[in-house]
């Protein structure tokens, strides 16, 4: 049977027909929605799963779960799996028992991420197997493939997704779910217990795996070579389907080589390589499989001409697409370059993202802007919709480094230039994920910050998963949510408040305030995020109060806010929030309800 | 479009982050399947979501390989903003069909003087384009339909208007299967506005502003 399924959706279902045990995550994009559908699958296929609290986390709890027999899967993007580098590179000696397979999916473009970071680059470094599917269908079946490598090996096995497989859709044929009926046990054996004596032991039984691995790869359905030839392509992953289109539409015959597991099957490689007296390599990001092959060429004493990053003729950033393997394939065979007519279109709006109608972020940077005055305040910040608040015209965002980072280098500015006030924004999953442990420091070292919570009871940014301060998990409702204010205190902070952002009277005043404690204070904004609820109201500039100072949409910036025929008009999609109502000085926007 | 060799239908769907882009393109493509072709879509998610331009490819036919629609090779551009049709034109072949709405979504930065959005130029240059436009007012129409957010809907009605591998109802019914009981009304009624749009405006070149 076929269905309609997304990349992510499509190694979800793999997962389940994996007949997997436990599956976590933290998420991220393009990775997101991988987890988001194993989490509607769990009450029907019976597996545990739960959104971790941060990556290092959610593959903890995986391997723990892989310790004793059972199949786990732990999604994440590609910067999560720095968050878990370090769980990573010592499981990867002490190995595992049930089958575990890490979901990293990259990023290149960069589409929604800090980096274009290679996670077959990771797997190298970790000496772990790593699957890079070119399609849906491909991601699916790499998923089982990915299982039994994992449990043949021992070793905890990566399938590496990038954007265009993770958000692409495919007719895909499912498979079978296989029931689990494995037993189950944690055995107590001194295997688990890392020691340096231990580490060397387990470094060279990883080695070995990894060479056989390789020697395993050899009759992968995943690699496949097509010899038509002397000049030929070797391509991995969505750059293998753009190859093929571009060989269609320029009418070339080339032999193609294409890798989908890595390391990769020498034998196959060389074989290739054996046959071309030219060979060019496509790939995104990292260098990884040209590397490789020119590797292969110096040991076997190959004369072949390899061309890709090496000598420039493949970009090292960026994603490729069909045009742009086009224009390599033929930078490569020497064909002259296709001449584009120059089109001259009317100067277009340019249309950055931008925080929601009515978001309460924004209510929240607009009043500690207004309480700073700006000018000897930094406001520091990290990953999430917030990061949106550095566009005009809010401008309340300096810095964004990584998730967590706004709380701890405002620490490292405040010591720099003591006499400015330091503002960390960070939002509720984030303060979960990582922003715990640099208020610790804010404490310990007596840092005078100001750290403001967005706390808008979601992670938006991803698709509004839920997050420890919430009564739901990815199984269900619990009882007792962790209570962020509680939490706070108990980290040793003083000088806690709460305010409502859609307040702006009220949460400036509490802004001043903590601005003014000496030693860490929080401020957390607490309103939930627009998508969570239906506003009954909606709010218009009566014309004839209206000055046309432009306060609102110069100072605010809502995009619900517009102009037409020079006047400031709200467009439906307002969601309510009031806070312009509350800006305009002329008292000219005034709610209405919807009908 | 269809025929000849490879079979293969390539459509663009263009708009703002927010407008159900998505939906769209799932829509289209999970018609094609029923009616037994191959199909690949790729999709915006993420930061973009956020009132970004987005894009989604949709690709129909058999022997596919990428989601992603080479420069210069789409057969139908749907974008669900003025703006962003232009945005989309690079991906249209020559003499491709174009179906637009003419509402605009005006970015904040417009507002504050910092990008220009001049919706008479872009419709001038739209209209001297060698392509095939239909242009309608979707958000007027969705609004007549019972709902903004429907515009979605009124451009599919358009597009079922045109030749396409399968019945152009059809696609309403996957709408509707993927949508819930409640909003059904306010959707059909905004296809089948925009059906009517799309027939009448069929061939021609004529624009609402």
């Amino acid at each position: 049977m076929k269905q309609l399924l997304m990349g992510n959706e499509a190694i979800a279902r793999g997962a389940v027909e994996a007949g997997i045990d436990v599956a976590t995550a933290y998420p991220g994009t393009p990775s997101s929605e991988v987890f988001t559908t194993l989490v509607k699958m769990a009450p029907e296929y019976g597996f545990y799963a739960e959104y971790s609290v941060n990556e290092k986390a959610a593959l903890e709890v995986a391997a723990g779960a892989s310790y004793a027999g059972a199949r786990s899967i732990v999604t994440m993007k590609q910067v999560g799996l720095n968050v878990a580098a370090d769980p990573l590179m010592s499981l990867a000696y002490i190995g595992v028992k049930g089958g575990l397979v890490l979901v990293v999916a990259d990023d290149p473009g960069p589409h929604s991420s800090q980096t274009e970071q290679d996670t077959r680059k990771f797997g190298q470094f970790a000496k772990l197997p790593v699957f890079n599917p070119a399609t849906p269908q491909e991601a699916k079946d790499m998923t089982l493939a990915a299982f039994e490598t994992s449990e043949k090996f021992g070793l905890p096995v990566i399938l590496r997704p990038t954007t265009r497989t993770c958000h692409v859709c495919q007719d895909v044929e499912l498979g079978e779910v296989k029931k689990s009926k494995k037993a189950i046990r944690f055995e107590k054996d001194p295997k688990w217990v890392i020691m340096p004596k231990l580490s060397y032991i387990k470094h060279k039984e990883l080695n070995i795996k990894y060479l056989k691995s390789a020697e395993m790869f050899e009759t992968s359905p995943f690699n496949e070579s097509i010899i038509r030839g002397n000049k030929g392509i070797i391509t991995t992953g969505v750059s293998y389907n753009y190859v093929m289109e571009a060989l269609e539409i320029l009418g070339e015959n080339l032999s193609v080589l294409k890798i989908g597991t890595y390391p990769i099957p020498q034998k196959m490689a060389t074989n290739f390589l054996k046959q071309m007296d030219t060979v060019l390599v496509v790939e995104e990001q990292e260098p990884v499989l040209e590397d490789e092959v020119i590797k292969l060429a110096w040991k076997n004493d190959l004369r072949v001409d390899i061309s890709g990053k090496h000598d420039s003729n493949v970009p090292r950033e960026g994603e490729l697409d069909t045009d742009r393997v086009i224009a390599i394939i033929r930078k490569f065979l020497g064909l002259s370059e296709e001449t584009v007519s120059p089109v001259s279109p009317p100067e277009l709006p340019v249309r950055p993202p931008t925080l929601c109608a009515g978001c309460p972020h924004r209510a929240s940077f607009y009043v500690f802007k207004k309480a700073t005055g700006k000018k000897n305040a930094i406001f520091t910040g990290d990953i999430g919709c917030y990061t949106l608040g550095n566009a005009p015209p809010l401008e309340a965002l300096d810095t964004c480094l990584c998730m967590g980072a706004g709380v701890t280098q405002a620490q490292g500015l405040k010591r720099a230039e003591p006499q400015k006030k330091l503002v960390a924004f960070i939002g509720d999953s984030t303060f979960f994920h990582s922003g715990i442990t640099g208020l610790v420091n804010a404490v310990y070292n007596q840092t005078d910050i100001t750290v403001v919570i967005l706390d808008n009871r979601t992670t938006a940014m991803t698709g509004f998963q839920p997050h420890p301060g919430l009564p739901q998990t990815a199984m269900g409702n619990i009882e007792n949510p962790i209570d962020i204010e509680a939490l706070v205190k108990a980290c040793g902070v003083k000088n806690v408040y709460k305010a409502d952002p859609y307040n702006l009277e009220q949460a400036q005043k509490i802004a001043s305030k903590a601005l003014e404690d000496s030693g860490p204070s929080v401020v957390i904004m607490e309103r939930e995020c627009v998508h969570l609820v239906r506003p009954s109201t909606r709010y218009e500039v009566e014309m004839d109060k209206c000055s046309n100072c432009g306060v609102c949409y110069k100072t605010f910036g809502c995009p619900a806010l517009f102009i037409e025929d020079d006047r400031v008009k709200i467009a439906d999609d307002c969601n309510g929030c009031s806070v312009c109502s509350q800006i305009c000085p002329s008292g000219a926007i005034k709610p209405v309800q919807r009908p | 479009m269809l025929g000849g060799g490879t079979i293969k239908l390539d459509i663009v769907i263009n708009g703002v982050g927010g407008q159900g882009v998505v939906l769209a393109s799932r829509i289209i493509a999970q018609t094609a399947m029923k009616n037994g072709w191959q199909v690949r879509t790729s999709e915006t998610h993420g930061m973009a979501q956020r009132g970004g331009s987005v894009t989604s490819h949709v690709r129909i036919g058999e022997n596919l390989f990428g989601a992603l629609i080479p420069n210069g090779t789409a057969d139908i551009l749907l974008s669900f903003e003025l703006a962003e049709t232009v945005r989309g034109l690079e991906k249209l072949k020559a003499g491709g069909k174009i179906i637009a709405s003419s509402a605009r979504v005006v970015p904040v930065l417009a507002a504050m003087g910092k990008t220009r959005y001049s919706d008479q130029e872009i419709l001038q240059y739209l209209k001297k384009q060698p392509y095939d436009l239909t242009l309608v007012d979707a958000h007027d129409l969705a609004l007549k339909a019972g709902h903004h957010k429907a515009a979605n809907m009124v451009l599919l009605g358009v597009l079922a208007a045109q030749k396409l591998p399968f019945a152009g109802d059809e696609l309403l019914n996957t709408a509707l299967e993927l949508l819930p009981p409640k909003l059904h009304e306010v959707n059909a009624k905004a296809f089948y506005l925009g059906k009517q749009a799309g027939e009448g405006y069929y061939g021609n070149a004529a624009a609402t502003s």
